[in-house]
C-alpha cells in the first residue's frame, strides 16, 4: 500500500448519519466550492487543517473494528476527491482491514482526477447541489457540470449511490426543481436511496468565529412540513427517500 | 409450587434455585402488557403525591416524632383498593422518616432545613446513646479532621448512612422467615464452643441481632396483614415477601445507596409457572411488576442541604441488574427482564429503581434492541459490562449504587466516597500545603524546581502525596465502618447475607481526566506555574498543545492508566478493618462539581473553581474525534485496578444516532458492543431532547461527550468559544432535530 501524505480537518469516530451503519468519518481538508449554506466553512482552505499520511490514518481507524464493522468508513470534509491521491490509498488501506468505504464528495472534482479513487470506493454520497447549472454556481462557486458527470460515471461503473440534496428555501427548496431532479434521478439505477438534508444553522458559528460573513444570515431552515413536501415529490419518481 | 430441587432445599442457596428454574427468553418484547386500570388510577394517586411534594420544596411530609425501625410505623397506604403490593416506609405516602443512629446532629440539621424540630423525648435518647457520628469524630484525628475540611477527602459516610450493602432480599420469598430465622440460630450454634473473645463475640453478637431483626420483619408483614413465615407460593407473594425484606431494610437505615439487588430473573421463577398454570394472566403479572416497581419509586430518605449538594436529586439507588448471562452459556434474560424495563413506558420514565442491563455481547439481539429502543425514548437505563464482570463475581452479582459489583449475599461493600486527585497532584506542586487555605494538609514534599514542571521531578512528589494520602483515606474508613459496625449495624441487610463474606474497602477517586491531562500537558508541552507571595501556584501558563485523554491517544491515556494502576497498588497495601479488600471506583456522582468548586487551577488548563468530568469521563469539550474515541480511551482504564467500578456517561440526540428509529436502535446496540467487547465497564446513555437541551445549554458540565451531529458536519466544538458552543446546542434544537 502506498503512502500518501494528505491535510485533513478532523476525524468523528461515532458517524451515525454518514452512510450505513456506524462508521468512521474523515473530513479531508480543502474545497473548491463555496456553498453559501457550507456547515464546515473551516475545511476550505488546503492549507489549514493537519497533516498525516494515509499508513498512520489507516492504523488509527483500524482501532475502532469493534464498532465500525457492520458500518465502515467514510472520507467527507472539504472535498475528498482534491485529494484524490491521498483518498485512494486510505480507501484501500482500509479495504485491507476488511471495512467498507464510502465517500461523501460534491461530485465538483473531474472525473478524470477522481475516477481511480471512485472505482476503490464500495459507494458514493453525491451531493446534487443544484439541478440547474445557472443556479448552481450562484449557489456554490461551480456549476453541476462535473457533478452530473459523476454520477453518469457510477451509473455506468454500476457504483452504489446515495444521493443527498440540500433543502434551502428560495433556492432549492422549490416545486419545478424538485421535480426536475427527481425526473433527472429516476433514470439512474446506481442511485440505491435519496437523502434530502435541510438546512441548518449550525454552522453559522463556524463562519462567526472565521470571521466570513453568511449571506444566509437570518434565514429561518424549512419546517418539518416542507422536508415532508419535498419528500413527496421526489417520491413521484419511484424514489427510495 | 414445583421447582427442581437441588442444594438450595438443604442451604441457603439461591443461585443453585435460579440456575435450575429459570427460563431463559430470546423472543421479543410483543407479549408485554399495556398498564392496568388499578395501574393507571394508583399511579395518578402516587403522581399527585410526588407533585405535592415539589410543590412543598421538594419534601412532602417528616414523622420527627418516631425513630424509624422495622416495626416503628403502622401499615401505611396509598389506596388499599387500588395496591396490589403494600408497604410503605412510614404511615404516610412520601412521608420521610428519622434514623438518628448514623448521626443526631444530622437529623438536627435536617429538621431544621424543614422547619422542624426534635420532640425532647428523641432529644434525651441520644443524650444517653451514641451515634455512630458520634463515635467517628470523638476518634478521627486532627490530620484526618483536616483533610476532610481541605476536600481531599469528601463524601466520607461519617454522617449519614453508608449504604453499599444489598440484602439477599429473595431470600424471604424462597424460603419464608422461619426459615431463614432456623439456619441464623443454627449458625450461632454451631460457634457455641468457641472461645470467646474478639471478633468471635463481635459476630455472634451480629448474628443474634439479625435474628431478632428477621422476627422483626415478620412482625412487620403482619402489621400489613400477611404472614411470610412460609415461603412465598404465588407470583403476587414473591414480590410481596421480596418488598417487605427491602421495605425493612429502608425503614432501618438510610445508607446512600440502597440497592435492589437482582431479583428479576428469580421473580420470572414464579411468573413462568403461575402463566403455565393459569394462575395470573400476563396482564396481572405485569400489574404486579409495575405497582411493586411504583413503591420503589417512592422510597424516599430525610438529609441535609449538604447531602443534597453531594448527592443531588433525591437519589436512593434503588438498582436493580436485568439480564447477563449465566456460567452455563445460557442467557439470563427472561420475561421479567423485558417487563421491568417495560415499567418505564407503563409508568412513565424515572431515575428509579436504577435500571441497570448487564449487557454482553452474546445476549439475545431482541433484547439488545429492545433496550436500545428503551434508551432511546427514556434515558432511563445504564449498562454494565457483564463480560468482565463476570469473570470475577460469577452469575450472581449486583450492583451497589451505580457501578460497584458484588456477589449477592456473600459480599459487602465499606463505602468511601472519593479522594480528589487533582488536589494532591497540587499538593505535590505545593509541598503539601492546600492551594486554597495555604494550610499544611500534605507532608512536606519539598519545593519544585523554578522554571517550567519537570514530569519526573512532579512525579517523584506525587507519589510521596499518594502514599500519605491512601494511608489517611484508609485510616480514616477503617474508623468509619469501625463505628458503623457498632453502632448503626444493618441489622435486616445482614441477615439476608452469609455469616461469613467478603468485604471490600470501597474507596472512590475524583479528577482522573483532570490529572492526566495535566501530567499529559507537563510532558508533552510546557507548563510553568504562576505562584502568589506565599509560593503557591495559583494558576499555569500553558506553552504548545498537548494530547488530551478523550481522543484515543495512547499518550495521554497511558497517563490515566498509570494513574489508576499506581494508586490501586498503594492502596493494596494499606492494613484494613476487618480484613478488608481495598478496592477503587473512578465515580463521582454530582460531586465532580462541588469537587471542582474547591479545587484550584490545574496545569490542564481548568481555572480554578470549574467542574471535574465526572467519574472517569473526559474533561467537558477536550474530545475532539466523537464520542467512540472517548469511550475507547475509557475503556482503557484498567477494570482490574478498578474493581469497584469506572463510570462513563454520554449523552446524545437522536439524529446523530441515525435518521430513522430503526437505525438508531441498530446503531446504539452497535455502540454498546463495541464499547462492551472493548471492556469498557459501565455506560449511562441520555438521549436528549429539546427539554434537555435547554438544560445543556446552561449546564454543558452535566452532559459530557453530548454528540450533536447532522450528515456531513465536523463538530469542532473545542475551536469555538463556550458562547459558540451554547450558540450551536441552542440552534440545534431550534432547528427541530
Amino acid at each position: 500500500m502506498d503512502d500518501i501524505i494528505g491535510r485533513i480537518h478532523s476525524t468523528e469516530s461515532f458517524g451515525a448519519v454518514d452512510g450505513p451503519g456506524v462508521r468512521f468519518v474523515v473530513f479531508l481538508q480543502g474545497c473548491p466550492l463555496r456553498c453559501l449554506y457550507c456547515h464546515n466553512p473551516d475545511t476550505w482552505l488546503s492549507s489549514d487543517g493537519r497533516e498525516i499520511s494515509s499508513i498512520e490514518l489507516v492504523e488509527q481507524i483500524a482501532q475502532y473494528k469493534s464498532f465500525i464493522g457492520k458500518g465502515g468508513v467514510t472520507l467527507s470534509g472539504g472535498e475528498p476527491l482534491f485529494q484524490p491521491d491521498f483518498c485512494k490509498a486510505i480507501i484501500d488501506g482500509c479495504k485491507e482491514l476488511g471495512f467498507h468505504t464510502a465517500i461523501d464528495t460534491s461530485g465538483a472534482i473531474p472525473i478524470s482526477r477522481s475516477k481511480s479513487a471512485i472505482d476503490a470506493a464500495d459507494m458514493l454520497l453525491l451531493d446534487i447541489k443544484d439541478i440547474d447549472p445557472d443556479d448552481c454556481e450562484a449557489l456554490t462557486g461551480m456549476t453541476n457540470e462535473n457533478c452530473l458527470k459523476t454520477l453518469q460515471y457510477c451509473e455506468m461503473t454500476q457504483k452504489p449511490v446515495w444521493l443527498r440534496h440540500v433543502l434551502l428555501p428560495e433556492y432549492t427548496l422549490n416545486e419545478s426543481k424538485l421535480n426536475r431532479l427527481g425526473e433527472y434521478l429516476s433514470h439512474f439505477s446506481c442511485v440505491k436511496k435519496v437523502e434530502l438534508l435541510p438546512y441548518h444553522t449550525m454552522g453559522l458559528s463556524k463562519w462567526d468565529a472565521l470571521g466570513l460573513t453568511s449571506k444566509l444570515k437570518g434565514k429561518e431552515p424549512p419546517t418539518e412540513k416542507d422536508v415532508l413536501w419535498a419528500k413527496s415529490i421526489l417520491e413521484k419518481y419511484n424514489l427510495k427517500l | 409450587m414445583n421447582f427442581i430441587n437441588g442444594e438450595w432445599n438443604e442451604k441457603i442457596n439461591v443461585r443453585d434455585f435460579i440456575v435450575k428454574n429459570y427460563t431463559p427468553y430470546e423472543g421479543d418484547e410483543s407479549f408485554l402488557s399495556a398498564p392496568s386500570e388499578k395501574t393507571k388510577a394508583l399511579w395518578e394517586k402516587v403522581l399527585g403525591f410526588m407533585e405535592k411534594e415539589r410543590k412543598a420544596g421538594g419534601v412532602l411530609d417528616i414523622d420527627e416524632k418516631t425513630i424509624s425501625s422495622i416495626t416503628s410505623h403502622k401499615a401505611g397506604y396509598i389506596d388499599k383498593e387500588l395496591e396490589g403490593i403494600v408497604g410503605l416506609q412510614t404511615d404516610s405516602p412520601l412521608k420521610r422518616a428519622i434514623m438518628p443512629f448514623g448521626g443526631i446532629r444530622m437529623v438536627h440539621t435536617s429538621l431544621e432545613a424543614y422547619g422542624k424540630e426534635l420532640p425532647e423525648d428523641i432529644n434525651n435518647i441520644f443524650k444517653y446513646r451514641k451515634t455512630h457520628n458520634d463515635g467517628v469524630f470523638d476518634v478521627y484525628t486532627d490530620a484526618m479532621k483536616k483533610a476532610r475540611h481541605s476536600s481531599i477527602i469528601t463524601g466520607l459516610p461519617d454522617a449519614y448512612g453508608r449504604g453499599r450493602i444489598i440484602g439477599d432480599y429473595r431470600r424471604v420469598a424462597l424460603y419464608g422467615v422461619d426459615k431463614l430465622i432456623e439456619f441464623k440460630i443454627q449458625a450461632k450454634k454451631s460457634r457455641d464452643d468457641e472461645p470467646m473473645y474478639g471478633d468471635t463475640v463481635r459476630d455472634l453478637e451480629e448474628i443474634a441481632e439479625q435474628i431478632k431483626a428477621l422476627k422483626e420483619l415478620k412482625a412487620m408483614a403482619a402489621e400489613y396483614g400477611f404472614d411470610i413465615s412460609k415461603p412465598a407460593q404465588s407470583t403476587k407473594e414473591a414480590f410481596q415477601w421480596l418488598y417487605f425484606g427491602y421495605l425493612a431494610a429502608v425503614k432501618e437505615q438510610n445508607g446512600a445507596a440502597m440497592s435492589l439487588g437482582r431479583v428479576s430473573t428469580f421473580l420470572d421463577i414464579y411468573a413462568e409457572q403461575d402463566l403455565k398454570n393459569g394462575v395470573f394472566s400476563e396482564e396481572e403479572i405485569q400489574e404486579i411488576t409495575d405497582h411493586f416497581i411504583m413503591k420503589l419509586r417512592m422510597i424516599r430518605f430525610l438529609r441535609t442541604p449538604q447531602y443534597d449538594e453531594l448527592f443531588s436529586g433525591d437519589p436512593t439507588w434503588v438498582t436493580e441488574a436485568i439480564g447477563g448471562m449465566c456460567d452455563d452459556g445460557r442467557t439470563m434474560v427472561t420475561k421479567m427482564s423485558y417487563r421491568f424495563l417495560h415499567t418505564l413506558r407503563n409508568l412513565g420514565t424515572a431515575p428509579e429503581p436504577n435500571l441497570t442491563v448487564l449487557w454482553s455481547v452474546k445476549l439475545p439481539e431482541n433484547f439488545k434492541r429492545y433496550c436500545a429502543g428503551i434508551s432511546i425514548d427514556t434515558s432511563s437505563v445504564q449498562y454494565e459490562n457483564d463480560d468482565i464482570m463476570r469473570q470475577k463475581f460469577g452469575d450472581d452479582y449486583g450492583i451497589a449504587c451505580c457501578v460497584s459489583a458484588m456477589r449477592i449475599g456473600k459480599q459487602m461493600q465499606f463505602f468511601g466516597a472519593r479522594a480528589n486527585l487533582a488536589k494532591a497532584l497540587l499538593y505535590a506542586i505545593n509541598n503539601g500545603k492546600d492551594e486554597k487555605t495555604g494550610e499544611q494538609i500534605g507532608p512536606e514534599v519539598g519545593k519544585l524546581s523554578d522554571g517550567p514542571l519537570d514530569f519526573d521531578e512532579l512525579w517523584g512528589k506525587f507519589e510521596i502525596i499518594c502514599e500519605w494520602l491512601t494511608k489517611l483515606y484508609i485510616n480514616t474508613l477503617n474508623i468509619i465502618h469501625f463505628m458503623h459496625d457498632k453502632y448503626c449495624y444493618e441489622r435486616i441487610q445482614m441477615a439476608l447475607h452469609d455469616e461469613e463474606i467478603l468485604r471490600t474497602s470501597a474507596c472512590g477517586l475524583a479528577g482522573l481526566s483532570v490529572v492526566a491531562d495535566s501530567l499529559s500537558a507537563i510532558k508533552y508541552a510546557k507548563v510553568t506555574p504562576i505562584r502568589n507571595e506565599n509560593g503557591l501556584a495559583t494558576d499555569f501558563k500553558i506553552e504548545g498543545e498537548y494530547p488530551q485523554f478523550g481522543n484515543n491517544d495512547e499518550r495521554a491515556d497511558n497517563m490515566a492508566k498509570f494513574v489508576v494502576e499506581s494508586f490501586m497498588k498503594r492502596l493494596a497495601r494499606r492494613r484494613t478493618y476487618r480484613n478488608s479488600i481495598p478496592s477503587l471506583s473512578i465515580l463521582t456522582i454530582t460531586s465532580n462539581v462541588v469537587y471542582g468548586k474547591k479545587t484550584g487551577s490545574t496545569p490542564d488548563g481548568r481555572k480554578a473553581g470549574e467542574a471535574f468530568a465526572p467519574g472517569a469521563n473526559p474533561m467537558h469539550g477536550r474530545d475532539h474525534s466523537g464520542c467512540v474515541a472517548s469511550m475507547l480511551s475509557v475503556s482503557k482504564i484498567p477494570y482490574d485496578s478498578a474493581e469497584d467500578g469506572i463510570s462513563y456517561t454520554f449523552s446524545i440526540i437522536p439524529a446523530a444516532l441515525g435518521k430513522t428509529e430503526s437505525e438508531r436502535i441498530d446503531n446504539l446496540v452497535t455502540l454498546l458492543d463495541g464499547y462492551i467487547s472493548e471492556t469498557g465497564h459501565h455506560i449511562n446513555v441520555n438521549v436528549m431532547y429539546r427539554e434537555t437541551l435547554i438544560d445543556a445549554m446552561n449546564h454543558p458540565e452535566k452532559y459530557p461527550q453530548l454528540t450533536i451531529r447532522v450528515s456531513g458536519y465536523a463538530v469542532n466544538f473545542i475551536k469555538l468559544t463556550k458562547e459558540q458552543q451554547l450558540d450551536v446546542i441552542n440552534r440545534t434544537f431550534h432547528d427541530k432535530f
